[in-house]
């Protein structure tokens, strides 16, 4: 545990601007997924400034290491192998300790292990295609996997999406909780991909794209990417109003 | 020439896609051999203070089509009124109550389930008590940013009427789209993505 000050600060509006809208229509799905009305804006009240906490202790040895923590002979996942690296921090440049990440992919052919999977690219026995982790108390996190495929996905008649890792990330208020995915630079399909154009603001896109980091690999073992993750931050509790006698 | 402020930017939210529960329910989808249980798959155990109730519901696409694809996270303070929470500052929640859950939509029909307990009285920043009320974070393929929501009560009348967020809402007809229906033991709560009865998303 760290001796960082608990922060109970309401989070900074969230930049709808950087944000993929709801309405997407070149991303089928979301014509008929996506509110119409204005949201409603709320400036944070307990219920979102509060969030749950995920210990230490609830995540296994193995949950971090996607090479090994499917396969029941010990045998490996089929595929280039990566660490993929980086750091959680706020707005403010603040670290994030403590956040739970969880991350999802295809395998090396593009496939995923799941009940409503249609691609023809085979599985890999050796592969579960899930993990998850926690940031250490500077932000940090690693996972160790296989490059995922691309693949295609019924939208236009010949959309493929680029090979991305699916990331889930729950800070320390509801309000930060992110769902997104990481790119692997130099990767054609990024550009052609409709589910990466719902992000109207091309630097914003960028965010998502982790650098190859020949610093973090491991000579003769494993390639490496970078991917920092940023939350929203809060606001300073020390000039809020209050009410008298509270 | 003024000094750069320096703000990082939020990371860009992408699509949950289809098959978000390798991820967060794995053994839902099947792979059952990588972690022991799905997070978020139970809240309560039997030493949990106050009143069970359970929480159902559909989320609705625009042409009223169960999304069977959808992942629902709710957050909630126990009975008490408080969040199991560091950031919590006005007192102790109970240590038998997560008030986090997280459930993937029903693979026929898109049914979600929470088995909680009543929320207890939380204030509003202005210190005026909020209504009981859960929040609700929902994710599918085809939705570009998780949508946030509250569900509210319907055996809470007096206080839904005084609620400062419920009261605030301009157009008032849509205030039920925030409101459970009691069903037996049940509390109904379906989420309409768009069209006619389409929920009130907040942006928080
Ligand atoms: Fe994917």
């Amino acid at each position: 545990m760290s001796n960082k000050k608990v922060e109970t600060g309401a989070f900074y509006a969230r930049d709808r601007a950087w944000q993929p809208p709801a309405y997407t229509p070149t991303y089928k799905t979301s014509v008929l997924r996506s509110p119409r009305k204005a949201l409603l804006s709320l400036d944070n009240t307990v219920s979102e400034i509060t969030g749950p906490v995920f210990g230490h202790n609830q995540i296994g040895e193995l949950d971090n290491d996607l090479l090994l923590n499917f396969s029941e002979t010990g045998e490996l996942p089929v595929g280039e192998r990566i660490i993929v690296h980086g750091r959680v921090l706020d707005e403010r440049g603040v670290p994030v300790s403590g956040a739970l990440i969880e991350m999802w992919q295809a395998n090396a052919g593009g496939r995923y292990r799941h009940k409503k999977e249609t691609y023809l690219a085979p599985l890999d026995p050796n592969f579960g295609g899930c993990g998850r982790t926690i940031t250490d108390e500077n932000g940090f996190y690693s996972f160790r996997t296989v490059k995922p495929g691309p693949y295609p996905w019924p939208n236009g008649v010949n959309d493929w999406r680029p090979a991305h890792i699916h990331f889930s990330v729950f800070g320390n208020g509801f309000a930060q909780r992110l769902i997104t995915q990481m790119y692997f630079e130099g990767d054609p399909l990024i550009w052609k991909c409709p589910i990466v154009r719902s992000i109207p603001d091309e630097a914003a896109v960028k965010q998502l794209i982790a650098p190859l980091d020949m610093a973090s690999t491991i000579p003769m073992d494993s390639l490496s990417y970078k991917f920092d993750i940023v939350l929203r931050g809060r606001r300073s509790t020390l000039f809020e109003n209050r009410r008298e006698g509270n | 020439m003024t000094q750069p402020l320096h703000y990082l930017k939020e990371t860009p939210s992408q699509t949950a896609g289809p098959y978000v529960h390798i991820g967060c329910t794995p053994n839902f989808t099947g792979i059952t051999n990588v972690y022991a249980e799905d997070l978020g798959t139970s809240m309560v155990n039997d030493q949990t203070e106050g009143a069970r109730i359970t929480v159902k519901g559909t989320v609705y696409d625009g042409m009223g089509a169960p999304v069977k694809d959808a992942l629902v996270e709710i957050w909630q303070a126990d009975a008490n009124g408080f969040y199991n929470s560091p950031s919590e500052m006005r007192g102790a929640a109970d240590p038998n109550f997560t008030g986090w859950g997280r459930c993937p939509g029903d693979m026929e029909t898109g049914e979600f389930t929470f088995e909680t307990v009543k929320p207890g009285i939380v204030p509003f920043k202005d210190g005026r008590p909020m209504a009981p009320h859960i929040t609700f974070w929902v994710v599918a393929r085809g939705i570009n940013i998780g949508l946030h929501t509250r569900m509210y009560f319907p055996d809470e009348e007096a206080a839904n009427n005084a609620d400062p967020i419920l009261t605030r809402i301009e157009h008032q007809q849509r205030v039920p789209t925030l409101i459970a229906k009691k069903e037996g033991d049940v509390y109904r709560f379906d989420i309409h993505l768009q069209g006619d009865q389409e929920t009130v998303f907040f942006d928080i």
